[in-house]
């Protein structure tokens, strides 16, 4: 075996954390400049980010087993993730858009959308799953499968909200170089550690630097693009590549909910202040497999995935929980609590209603198209045939 | 300073001023109209098509963005979901492919995604085509790749009249629209009625009518269907010619009402002819007119090989002459 000459060191020694990897409170020295941002966090809120996280992982767990009995066609699960998920989910204001991938269930929740549509695209019966101009939806974006093609939306979207503010104070100038604008508002957009190596994700940053879009880009590495570690990515910590593109970049310990607030809430106040985007490599780890297609045994080491189901963000939240007073009774409760929603989001994901075969010509363009009405007309006198047929039958 | 031109009266205008002042009115009646592309501002493009418009609506309203084709069509769908209405410019035909992915995945699908809570009101210009003498990747015609793509619209200009018209109905629709700009003819002079459109964005027009064989195209090619037509003319030959105007949806019924007249067709574009728009045209015009066809539909196309270099261009671009020839050989049957 030849070694690599160059060593390839993913983590920086000392990546934004509060808790340890027990869940003590006990901030890095890189965290101080953020703990002002939680100094109005209560224990009452890191219950609710705790619910937020135990509720996710329960629904989790009832989607893959829904997959297994062979109701769902594919399942991403989010278990290990739920940490930064929370954090970044919560440190948003309502007025903020968000752009998923497609692992982010916990944010999801967090912003209004029902958990039982998360299922529906993945139980085959849509393509979305939810009204993103329904305010209940929280400003979030569908999912997206193509990767990182999200990115270049969220920038878009960002650009959007600068040109909103622009119109506003009747300027007219975008030019190079100029600096940001207060926009009010802000644009999160999720991707992973593989994802990073497509073109989108680095267009999309050239876009987001050049223009100072506000808008803060969030990169879960799990470090595991399907079967193919973060090392075949990149030979440089991912938060270093944003700073070469101009963007302020942190890493941070992803399974520390407090870290991802509290770094979340300041870039997105820069962001909508009119500072420009920022980026967070937050390090995590997922516990399943890629999707309910994969095996990670066939590529992972089971001590690997030992190091970091010691370091799960529910434990560790709750050890910090259990360190300010929080007693078992409030545990008990939101674990009966999960389970229960957990088998409640099963039953009505089984009770989703198929679509029609009308359905499938709606939608393609806005005003009526010659060959697709065509084909709709067809399809349903086709379809009315057999019935037809089966009545002369009875 | 800039001067502002916005057409008043009718006029002769080259296509490529003409959708200038198109792309100038639309921006007057809509301030959520902004465009986006590469060297679009103070260069007004490396055709000129959007000259001055920097200057006039300010560098907020006429992006000059960085070289990525996949960023500007990407931010364009964001800006749709903001709210506003992207005309974006791709600089030259062979380009448009790094934002392929962006155009075909995520353009064109996310209205049916949504389940039609968004859309997706966006432009795309592409200069195309052949008879420049340029050099690769800057003289394709690849207007099929998007026909073939559900969700969107694709359209083609061939006069001025209709660069001018046809551009801001484009930006008026709600669905994404690749506008293929003829760039061969971007100089062509023609006059342009600014009072109201000849026809709507997705009609099909009978160029020139004719009782022997109907010969249909777009673009740059409906010039040489004329030049083909004047030719026959003098042969004794009357051609029937049309011209698509739009090439999802294609508008068949005026062309079939031809093929019902003269009994033959034959359908020309710079394009490959393997699986390409003209097999398209070739074989729904047989299915709904197959009893009055004298003859088989015949394709005139370019070779099913890459774009040649520029010497070779004339030998692979289909001229009035190969189009005679077609037309001759449907005469035969």
């Amino acid at each position: 075996m030849t070694q690599s000459a160059l060593t390839i060191d993913l983590q920086d020694p000392d990546p934004i954390r509060f808790l340890d990897d027990e869940g003590n409170y006990a901030p890095s020295a890189t965290a101080a400049e953020y703990a002002d941002e939680l100094a109005e966090v209560g224990v009452a809120e890191f219950q609710q980010w705790y619910r937020d996280m135990v509720s996710t992982r329960a629904f989790d767990v009832e989607c893959t087993h829904l997959q297994r009995q062979g109701q769902l066609a594919l399942w991403v699960p989010s278990i290990g993730q739920e940490g930064c998920q929370a954090g970044i989910g919560r440190a948003a204001e309502p007025q903020d858009h968000i752009f998923p991938a497609y692992r982010e269930h916990t944010v999801a929740h967090i912003r209004g959308v029902p958990r039982v549509q998360l299922a529906a695209q993945f139980r085959g019966l849509t393509h979305g799953g939810w009204d993103i101009t329904d305010p209940a939806n929280g400003n979030f974006h569908l999912y997206t499968l193509v990767l990182g093609a999200q990115t270049q939306h969220a920038t878009g979207y960002a650009l959007g909200q600068l040109l909103d503010a622009k119109r506003a104070a009747a300027d007219t100038t975008l030019d190079a170089g100029e600096a940001g604008t207060a926009t009010g508002e802000a644009t999160i957009v999720f991707y992973g550690d593989g994802t990073s190596s497509q073109g989108d994700a680095n267009e999309s940053m050239i876009f987001a630097a050049s223009y100072q879009t506000p808008e803060v880009f969030v990169v879960q590495n799990n470090r595991w693009a399907i079967s193919v570690p973060v090392a075949r990515q990149s030979r440089t910590p991912l938060y270093r590549r944003a700073l070469g593109f101009g963007i302020r970049a942190v890493q941070i310990d992803g399974n520390d909910p407090l870290a991802a607030y509290a770094v979340a809430r300041r870039f997105l106040k820069l962001a909508r202040t009119g500072a420009g985007p920022g980026y967070i490599e937050a390090l995590t780890y997922r516990i399943g497999a890629h999707t309910t297609s994969d095996d990670p045994t066939r590529y992972r080491e089971a001590e690997e995935l030992a190091h970091w189901e010691a370091r799960d963000p529910v434990a560790r939240l709750e050890h910090h929980l259990r360190a300010l007073g929080v007693g078992d009774d409030f545990f008990a409760e939101v674990q009966e609590t999960a389970d229960r929603e957990a088998k409640v989001a099963r039953d009505a994901i089984l009770q989703l209603p198929k679509p029609t075969a009308d359905s499938m010509f709606a939608h393609v363009y806005s005003a009526a198209h010659p060959r697709i009405e065509e084909q709709r007309a067809w399809q349903a006198r086709y379809e009315a045939s057999f019935e037809h047929q089966e009545g002369v039958g009875a | 300073m800039s001067q502002v031109t916005t057409l008043n009266e009718p006029g002769t205008l080259p296509i490529a001023r003409a959708i200038n002042e198109g792309l100038r009115a639309a921006m007057a009646a809509d301030e959520r109209v902004i465009l986006m592309g590469e060297d679009i501002g103070p260069l007004g493009g490396v055709f000129r098509v959007t000259d001055k418009l920097q200057a006039e609506f300010g560098s907020a309203r006429v992006l000059d963005t960085p070289l990525a084709e996949a960023g500007i069509i990407g931010s364009a769908i964001g800006l749709a979901m903001r709210g506003y209405r992207p005309v974006c410019e791709i600089q030259f035909d062979g380009f448009i492919f790094p934002a392929f992915n962006q155009i075909v995945t995520q353009l064109a699908k996310i209205t049916n995604r949504h389940d039609g809570a968004v859309s997706m009101p966006i432009v795309i210009r592409v200069p195309y085509g052949g008879h420049i003498g340029a050099v690769e990747h800057h003289q394709e015609s690849p207007e099929a790749y998007f026909a073939h793509t559900p969700g969107l619209r694709v359209v083609a200009p061939s006069t001025p009249n209709d660069a001018y018209w046809m551009i801001q109905q484009a930006i008026q629709s709600p669905d994404p629209v690749l506008f293929f700009e003829p760039k061969a003819k971007y100089w062509q002079k023609g006059e342009v009625d600014p009072s109201a459109p000849a026809a709507e964005l997705h009609q099909t027009r009978v160029a020139r009518t004719g009782t022997d064989c109907t010969v249909v195209g777009h673009g740059a090619m409906v010039t040489t269907l004329l030049q083909a037509a004047e030719v026959a003319q003098s042969e004794g030959t009357s051609l029937e010619v049309v011209d698509l105007r739009s090439l999802s949806p294609i508008d068949y019924a005026p062309l079939i009402a031809s093929v019902r007249k003269t009994g033959r067709l034959v359908v020309a574009q710079e394009a490959q002819g393997g699986l390409s728009l003209g097999s398209e045209v070739a074989a729904t015009v047989t299915e709904h007119a197959f009893t009055a066809l004298l003859a088989p539909v015949l394709r005139v196309s370019g070779y099913d090989v890459p774009f040649p270099p520029a010497h070779l261009e004339g030998l692979y671009l289909p001229d009035a002459d190969r189009v005679l020839e077609a037309v001759d050989r449907t005469l035969q049957y």
